[in-house]
């Protein structure tokens, strides 16, 4: 995935005027300026985000696909044009594989539930990864555990790189799905879904990416990475909460029985049986998060507005500064220096623990993210309980990155 | 193996004694770097927990760090010791012991926790938070209810 903006683009980025753009980033946390490093685990909202989802309650509320009208035309039309820019925006080939979902968790629960489970048996496989999110871990358990599957991960290198052989061995045919983070929400780490999508394909096995982490900063182009399934969620793509979405290829949707059963996913109902309606709303039962929807429409306009290409490249960029700023740390162990990541950095310093310094660099006005991320086998893997995690957007800066590096001294001396 | 608890009189003579002392200490403090760096230096000075004592069975579930706590005694007296690998929440349990380590099952049971809004990081410290308080007061509590039978 390289994305290079040109010269250009860089030199015509705004920094102060994107931020004045967030809200919440001129806010001050315990009197000092807000530096908020936790975007991997979500992301601030535009003020085009949190504009459209107050405009849709204002002016445009109403249910969707039922009413006739004015008010719910306008509702369904709003929530169906956010399907149609998601499609455009991950390059699906129709809109009707675009399935929302509240996020990828419930992404990766519909493919557990209405792909693995009704095909798995005794002895199957799925395999993951080390570096997996527990998203992408515990749905395949769960299937596992009432068919008589199992779920294997194939292991990384202490750098936090996939082997790619080590996974091509695994690919056998017991397998009956892989599923594969794009980016390490831990690590960073880009995997090279391309490669891994070619060697599934070869041998029958479909493809999940847990693309939660790549899609606020790669462009995603699912048809040229070859995959089966991508899952991704809207409120780390600035967009708000709640929103998910679930590509798949339509011959596997359609195949696919319904997870949710309720309104709005049928065909015709009787006592005697139901019949659904075709994807995507056969896996959309009941009312869904229409002003969330409508909202993350808005953040893919936002978000190809200022360009993935610039997005990328000003990531790259302080990415390269946040890495050098924290080799002069003394004593400070950096998880996942693969060649390839996202400004993602996990880390933990000498006789401190890391919630120690979240919670003191909170006192600074800094926001990082300490704990396991909902890796417990990547953390296993590496032998600690947790790590200190600062993840960047396009959105922050040096200065913030020298004010995290300053407030690391002042709370290590208290640790100390 | 058991727990080898530090069984000298607390420091203060009920609860509520020990809460009134710890609020008392804490309102010397100027900001918040000052609170915690008392708070820091409360946990390094907590009796020394014992190796083998550091397994699942003792583990308190429900904190994001490792806490570790072990009970002896009985209804009469209940004494507890407890460590955590992180320096903040060891010094949030030396508070929680001074409190709680070396009172009858009933006392125990009847004490609420004012100490930790009197502390003055309440907000960063309330049980809700994930620093694991409600979880370690909720343990102790249930060895004051299993010592009461």
């Amino acid at each position: 995935m390289s994305t290079q903006a040109s010269r250009g683009d860089i030199a015509a980025f705004d920094v102060a005027r994107i931020r004045a753009g967030f809200p919440i980033l001129s806010r001050q946390v315990h009197g000092k300026p807000l530096v908020y490093f936790d975007n991997a685990n979500t992301s601030q909202k535009p003020i085009e985000v949190i504009d459209a989802v107050d405009r849709f309650y204002r002016e445009t509320n109403a249910n969707v696909a039922r009413a006739v009208h004015s008010l719910g035309e306008a509702a369904t039309s709003a929530y169906e044009g956010a399907r149609d820019k998601i499609a455009r925006f991950i390059n699906a080939p129709t809109r009707d594989e675009v399935i929302f979902t509240s996020g990828t968790t419930q992404a990766m629960n519909t493919v557990a539930y209405s792909y693995a489970l009704p095909r798995l048996q005794p002895g199957d496989e799925i395999l993951v990864t080390t570096m997996e999110h527990h998203a992408n871990i515990v749905p395949w358990q769960l299937v596992a555990a009432r068919t008589g599957a199992k779920v294997i991960a194939a292991p990384i290198t202490q750098s936090g790189e996939l082997i790619v052989e080590e996974f091509i061995a695994r690919l056998n045919p017991r397998v009956k799905l892989a599923g594969v983070t794009h980016v390490s929400n831990v690590l960073g780490t880009i995997n090279p879904i391309r490669e891994l999508a070619k060697a599934c394909r070869a041998r029958g096995i479909p493809l999940l990416v847990d693309g939660s982490q790549a899609a606020p900063h790669l462009a995603i182009d699912v048809q040229a990475l070859g995959c089966d399934f991508y899952a991704l969620t809207g409120h780390k793509l600035y967009g708000p909460t709640g929103t998910g979405v679930l590509w798949a290829r339509k011959e596997l949707l359609a195949e696919m029985p319904p997870f949710f059963g309720g309104g709005e996913m049928i065909r015709t109902v009787s006592f005697d049986g139901t019949t659904f309606a075709d994807a995507p709303h056969k896996f959309e039962a009941g009312t869904p998060n229409i002003a969330g929807f409508v909202g993350l429409g808005a953040a893919i306009d936002y978000v190809n507005r200022i360009g993935l290409d610039t997005i990328g490249a000003i990531e790259g960029e302080l990415a390269a500064y946040m890495s050098d700023a924290l080799k002069s740390v003394p004593g400070l162990r950096l998880f996942g220096e693969a060649k390839d990541k996202a400004a993602v950095f996990s880390f933990l310093i000498d006789g401190v623990h890391a919630h120690d310094l979240a919670t003191l660099l909170d006192h600074e006005g800094v926001a990082v993210r300490s704990g396991h991320h909902c890796a417990h086998p990547l953390m296993q893997f590496y032998g600690v309980p947790a790590t200190a995690r600062a993840s960047l957007a396009f959105y922050n800066t040096r200065e913030e990155i020298d004010a995290f590096i300053a407030a690391i001294a002042k709370v290590r001396k208290l640790l100390a | 193996m058991t727990a080898q608890p530090d069984l000298r009189l607390p420091a203060e003579t009920s609860a509520q004694a020990a809460q009134d002392a710890i609020a008392e200490e804490f309102a010397f403090f100027g900001d918040w770097t000052e609170r915690y760096q008392y708070l820091i230096d409360l946990g390094r000075k907590l009796a020394p927990f014992p190796e083998a004592l550091k397994t699942e069975e003792h583990k308190v579930q429900g904190c994001q760090s490792q806490v570790w706590l072990v009970a002896s005694g009985d209804a009469r007296r209940l004494d507890f010791q407890a460590i955590s690998d992180s320096a903040i929440v060891s010094g949030l349990i030396a508070l929680l012991l001074r409190v709680y380590s070396g009172r009858s099952a009933q006392e125990i049971l009847d004490t609420e926790p004012s100490y930790i809004a009197a502390i003055g990081l309440a907000k960063h410290l309330s049980p809700t938070r994930s620093n694991g308080l409600a979880a370690m007061l909720q343990t102790i509590k249930a060895h004051a209810r299993a010592a009461l039978g």
